[in-house]
C-alpha cells in the first residue's frame, strides 16, 4: 500500500513536472515571483510562530504585503496566459499597468499600516 | 412638486427603450432623464427643511454634527486623536478611535471644497444636505448597477425608483445626517464595481471595488453586511459550478486590499483577521485559492486517474490544515466569537433573551409587514417577479442581485432600520420587471402593424401551438390587451410615486426635536420644548455642570446645550447605563446617593403627559428597569408591575409611584388641568389621572420645566449640614 501510493506519488510529480516544462517562460518568471512572495510569507509566519506577533500590525503588514503580491502576481499570470480564452480582449499591456496600480496601492498603504 | 416631476419621467423613460430611433436622441433622452432624476432625488428630501427650518434631526445626528464642528476646526490631527470628557462622566470617550470617520470627513472635504470655490456656507447647512447630495449620488450607481445586471432600460427604472423609495429617504432626508446617508451610497458603489470586476475580470474594477469597500468601512458598521455577502456569493458560485478566473481576480483583488484599506480605520483595526464575523471572506479566501490550485493542476495533467489520487490527498490536507487553524484560533481566543448584534441578525429572538439594550432601541423590533407596505409598496410584489425575470437570464451579474435581494430581505424582516439595506436591492430586482415587462408589452403593441405575418411568429407559444386562423383572431385581442396592461403598469408606477411623496411629507420628514401638531382649529402648532431646554442649560448652568438624563438625550445635550453627561447613545459601557437605570428607579434617598458618586449636578426628563407626546421617560421607564435591573438584581421588573400591568394611575405599584423617574415627571403635576372636563393630573399621553397627586421632593428642586413641559430639568441639592 504505503510503496504503491509512494509510486503514484512520484508519477503524479513526474507528470506534473513535464506538463509543467511546456509554460512559456514569462509566465514561468511570474511563478517564480510567486514562489518567492508566498515562501516569504511562510518565513514570517514561522517567525512569529517561534518569537511572538508583538507588533501586529508590523506583522500583518508583513504578510499581507506578501500575500498581496503572490495574489496580485497570480492575477497578472491569469491575464497574460494565451491559453485563457475569457481574457482575449484583456491587452497584456492593460493587464500590467492594472498589475503596477494594484501593487502601488498595496504598497502605500503598506508603508502606511508598519508603523 | 417631486409629484409633478415623476410622471413625466416614466414617460420620458419609456419610450426611449422601445423606439430606439437613433442613438443620439436615445443617448440625449436618457442623459436628460438621469438629471432630472438626480435632481428629483435631491428636491423631494427637502420638506423637511421647507417646514420647518435648516436644522440637525434626531438623536445620532448630532453627535455627528459635533464631531464635524470639531473636524472642521480643529483639524484632522486634533480630530483623530480626540479624547472627550464631555460624555460617559467620568469616564470620558475617545471619540477618534471610537467612530466611523466617513461621514464627517465627507461633510468637512465638501464644506472645504466650497469655501474654495469661496462659497462661504457653513457647516450646518452642509450636514443637512449631505444626505439628500449622496442619495442623488446613489441613483446614478444604481443606473449603472441595473445597466451593469440588465439593460440601461432597467437602469432608468432603477434610478427613478430608488429616487424616491421612502425606504431609503427614512434615513436620507435632509437634516438627517447619519451615516447611513453615506453608507447606502458606498454600499451599493461596493457592489456595483465587484461585479463590474466578476464580468470584466479586471483588477482596476476590483481596485475601485476595494477603495469602494473602504469608503464603506470609514462610513458604517453595516460594512459586514459586504464582508459577508461577497464570500457567499462566491461559494455559491463555485458550488453551482460558475467559477471563472474573472471570478478569481476579482474576488483576491477586493478582499486583500479592500481588507487592509479597512484596517488603517482605528475603530474596525485588526477584526478582519481577528473577529468570527470577518472569517467567512478569509475561509473563502483561502478556499479559492486551493480550487484554482486544483484546477490548474488539472489543467496540466491530462490523466483523469493520476489528478483523482492528487485530489483526494490535496483536499484533504486543506480541510484539516482549514480545521485545525480555525480550532485553535478559537481555542485560544485569538479568534474572537460573534458579537450580539450579530447573533441577534441571524436570531431574531437572541437579543430580547440576552441584551436588554439592543432590544429596547425601538429600530432594532422585528419588522411589521405594514411597514415593508409602507416603504416598499408596489415594489413588495414587483420583487417576486423581478426574481423572476433574474432567474430566467441567469448570469453571474443577476446571481449577485438575487443573493443580495434575498438575504437583505431576510434582514429587513429582523430589524426595522435594515429596511435600508434592502431598499436598493428591492428598487434593483423591481426595475428589472417592469423594465422587461414594459419592454414586451409595447413589443407586443408595436409587432402588429408592420404585418401580421410578422406578428405571429413573434407570437407566445400558446399562439404558436394553435392554429393560424386562431392566431389572426387571437392578435387585436393580445393587442388590446397589452395596452391595458401598459395603462396598469403606468397606473401602479404613478401610485407609487403619489405614495412615495405622501410618505416622505408626512412620515420622514419631522426632525423629532421640534414636534408639531394640531391644534383645536387645524392650524399648526409647534412644540420647540427641546431646544428651549437645551438653550437654558448652556446659559444658566455653569460650564461644568453633569446632567444625567436617559442615554436617548445625551448627543443632544452635549451637541446643544454643551454640557456634560454621564450617558449618551453610544452605548459602550452597558454597567454605566445601568447605573442610571438604576438611579431612575429608585426610591429618592437611594437615588440620591448614586448621584452624589456620578458627581450629577441636573437631572433631565422628558415628559408627554401634556401635549400627549408618546415617546417620553415615562413609557420609556421599563426598559431602564430591566436594563438596571440586568446589572444591579437589587431592581426587580415585577416591583413597578400590577398583575404583569404597567399603569401610572391609582392602581399603580408603590415602588413605581414613588421611584424618581415618577416623581421627576409628574412634580407638580397634580395641579394642572391638562384637558378640558378632566380631573386635574390627567396625563394625556397615556389617557389616565395619575395615582401620585402630592408629590413631594426631598434632594432635589425644579429648575426649569419648559413651556408645553415636555422637558423638566431638576437640580440635584448639595448635601445637608451635618449639624
Amino acid at each position: 500500500m504505503a510503496r504503491s501510493s509512494s509510486k503514484d506519488a512520484q508519477d503524479l510529480f513526474r507528470a506534473l513536472w513535464s506538463a509543467y516544462a511546456a509554460t512559456p517562460t514569462n509566465l514561468k518568471i511570474i511563478d517564480l515571483y510567486v514562489m518567492f512572495a508566498v515562501f516569504t510569507a511562510l518565513i514570517q509566519v514561522v517567525y512569529i510562530a517561534l518569537v511572538g506577533s508583538f507588533p501586529f500590525n508590523s506583522f500583518l503588514s508583513g504578510v499581507l504585503s506578501c500575500v498581496g503580491t503572490a495574489v496580485l502576481a497570480v492575477c497578472l499570470r491569469i491575464q497574460v496566459n494565451k491559453e485563457n480564452k475569457e481574457f482575449k480582449d484583456l491587452a497584456p499591456e492593460r493587464a500590467f499597468a492594472d498589475f503596477v496600480l494594484c501593487n502601488l496601492v498595496l504598497h502605500l498603504v503598506i508603508m502606511n499600516f508598519l508603523g | 412638486m417631486a409629484q409633478d416631476l415623476k410622471p413625466s419621467i416614466s414617460s420620458f423613460s419609456l419610450p426611449k427603450t422601445l423606439k430606439l430611433k437613433t442613438k443620439q436622441q436615445e443617448l440625449l433622452i436618457r442623459v436628460a432623464t438621469l438629471a432630472l432624476i438626480y435632481v428629483l432625488a435631491f428636491i423631494t428630501r427637502l420638506f423637511s427643511v421647507l417646514r420647518y427650518e435648516s436644522m440637525i434631526h434626531e438623536f445620532d445626528p448630532y453627535f455627528n454634527y459635533r464631531t464635524t464642528l470639531f473636524l472642521t476646526r480643529n483639524g484632522f490631527a486634533e480630530f483623530w486623536n480626540w479624547f472627550d470628557s464631555e460624555s460617559w462622566y467620568p469616564l470620558g470617550r475617545i471619540i477618534g478611535g471610537t467612530l466611523y470617520p466617513g461621514l464627517m470627513l465627507t461633510a468637512a472635504a465638501i464644506h472645504s471644497l466650497l469655501r474654495f470655490l469661496r462659497l462661504f456656507v457653513h457647516i450646518r447647512e452642509v450636514c443637512v444636505l449631505t444626505a439628500p447630495f449622496f442619495a442623488s449620488n446613489t441613483t446614478l450607481v444604481a443606473y449603472f448597477f441595473a445597466k451593469e445586471v440588465w439593460d440601461s432600460g432597467a437602469g432608468i427604472v432603477a434610478a427613478a425608483l430608488i429616487a424616491i423609495c421612502p425606504g431609503y429617504i427614512s434615513r436620507s432626508v435632509a437634516g438627517s445626517y447619519d451615516n447611513e446617508g453615506v453608507a447606502i451610497f458606498a454600499l451599493l458603489l461596493t457592489f456595483y464595481l465587484f461585479v463590474k470586476a466578476v464580468n470584466t475580470g479586471s483588477l482596476a474594477w476590483a481596485l475601485g471595488s476595494a477603495f469602494g469597500y473602504f469608503y464603506m468601512v470609514s462610513a458604517w458598521g453595516g460594512y459586514v453586511f459586504i464582508i459577508n455577502l461577497v464570500p457567499l456569493y462566491v461559494l455559491v458560485l463555485l458550488v453551482t459550478g460558475r467559477y471563472s478566473l474573472r471570478l478569481y481576480v476579482a474576488y483576491n483583488c477586493m478582499y486583500v486590499l479592500g481588507m487592509l484599506l479597512a484596517m488603517q480605520i482605528r475603530f474596525v483595526g485588526f477584526q478582519h483577521v481577528q473577529s468570527g464575523e470577518h472569517m467567512a471572506s478569509m475561509g473563502v479566501f483561502f478556499l479559492l485559492q486551493v480550487f484554482f490550485f486544483l484546477d490548474w493542476v488539472r489543467h496540466l495533467l491530462s490523466d483523469t486517474k493520476l489528478f483523482q489520487s492528487f485530489l483526494k490527498i490535496t483536499v484533504t490536507s486543506a480541510v484539516a490544515v482549514g480545521a485545525v487553524a480555525l480550532g485553535v484560533g478559537m481555542a485560544s481566543g485569538y479568534i474572537s466569537p460573534w458579537t450580539g448584534r450579530f447573533y441577534s441578525l441571524l436570531d431574531p429572538t437572541y437579543a430580547k433573551d440576552h441584551i436588554p439594550i439592543i432590544a429596547s432601541v425601538s429600530e432594532h423590533q422585528p419588522t411589521a409587514w405594514s411597514s415593508f407596505m409602507f416603504d416598499f409598496h408596489i415594489l413588495l410584489f414587483l420583487f417576486p417577479s423581478g426574481l423572476y425575470f433574474c432567474f430566467k437570464r441567469l448570469s453571474d451579474a443577476t446571481i449577485f442581485l438575487v443573493m443580495y435581494g434575498l438575504t437583505s430581505m431576510y434582514f429587513a424582516g429582523v430589524m426595522v432600520r435594515l429596511i435600508l439595506v434592502a431598499t436598493p436591492a428591492v428598487c434593483l430586482i423591481s426595475a428589472i420587471a417592469v423594465s422587461a415587462t414594459i419592454k414586451n408589452l409595447t413589443r407586443v403593441v408595436r409587432a402588429k402593424s408592420p404585418a401580421v405575418q410578422s406578428g405571429s411568429t413573434k407570437g407566445t407559444s400558446t399562439a404558436k401551438s394553435s392554429s393560424k386562423g386562431v392566431v389572426d383572431n387571437s392578435q387585436p385581442f393580445q393587442r388590446n390587451g397589452a395596452i391595458v396592461l401598459l395603462l396598469g403598469a403606468f397606473y401602479l408606477l404613478s401610485r407609487y410615486a403619489i405614495h412615495c411623496t405622501w410618505v416622505t411629507s408626512e412620515a420622514y420628514s419631522s426632525p423629532s426635536i421640534v414636534l408639531a401638531a394640531r391644534g383645536a382649529h387645524g392650524q399648526r402648532v409647534i412644540f420647540d420644548d427641546y431646544r428651549e431646554a437645551y438653550f437654558w442649560l448652556r446659559q444658566n448652568t455653569p460650564p461644568d455642570a453633569k446632567v444625567m438624563s436617559w442615554w436617548d438625550y445625551g448627543y443632544q445635550i452635549t451637541a446643544m446645550g454643551n454640557r456634560t453627561v454621564i450617558v449618551d447613545n453610544n452605548t459602550w459601557n452597558n454597567t454605566h447605563i445601568a447605573t442610571v437605570g438604576r438611579a431612575m428607579s429608585s426610591y429618592e434617598d437611594e437615588a440620591y446617593e448614586i448621584m452624589r458618586s456620578l458627581d450629577v449636578d441636573y437631572v433631565l426628563v422628558v415628559f408627554g403627559g401634556v401635549t400627549g407626546y408618546s415617546s417620553d421617560d415615562i413609557n420609556k421607564f421599563l426598559w431602564m428597569v430591566r436594563i438596571g435591573g440586568g446589572v444591579f438584581p437589587v431592581i426587580k421588573e415585577p416591583d413597578y408591575l400590577v398583575n404583569g400591568e404597567y399603569r401610572v394611575d391609582k392602581g399603580a405599584a408603590p415602588k413605581m409611584l414613588n421611584c424618581l423617574m415618577y416623581k421627576l415627571s409628574y412634580y407638580r403635576f397634580g395641579e394642572l388641568t391638562t384637558e378640558y372636563g378632566k380631573p386635574p393630573g390627567y396625563d394625556r399621553a397615556r389617557g389616565v389621572e395619575i395615582g401620585n397627586k402630592d408629590i413631594k421632593l426631598e434632594y432635589l428642586e425644579e429648575a426649569f420645566t419648559t413651556q408645553n413641559w415636555i422637558v423638566r430639568i431638576y437640580k440635584v441639592k448639595p448635601p445637608k449640614n451635618r449639624w
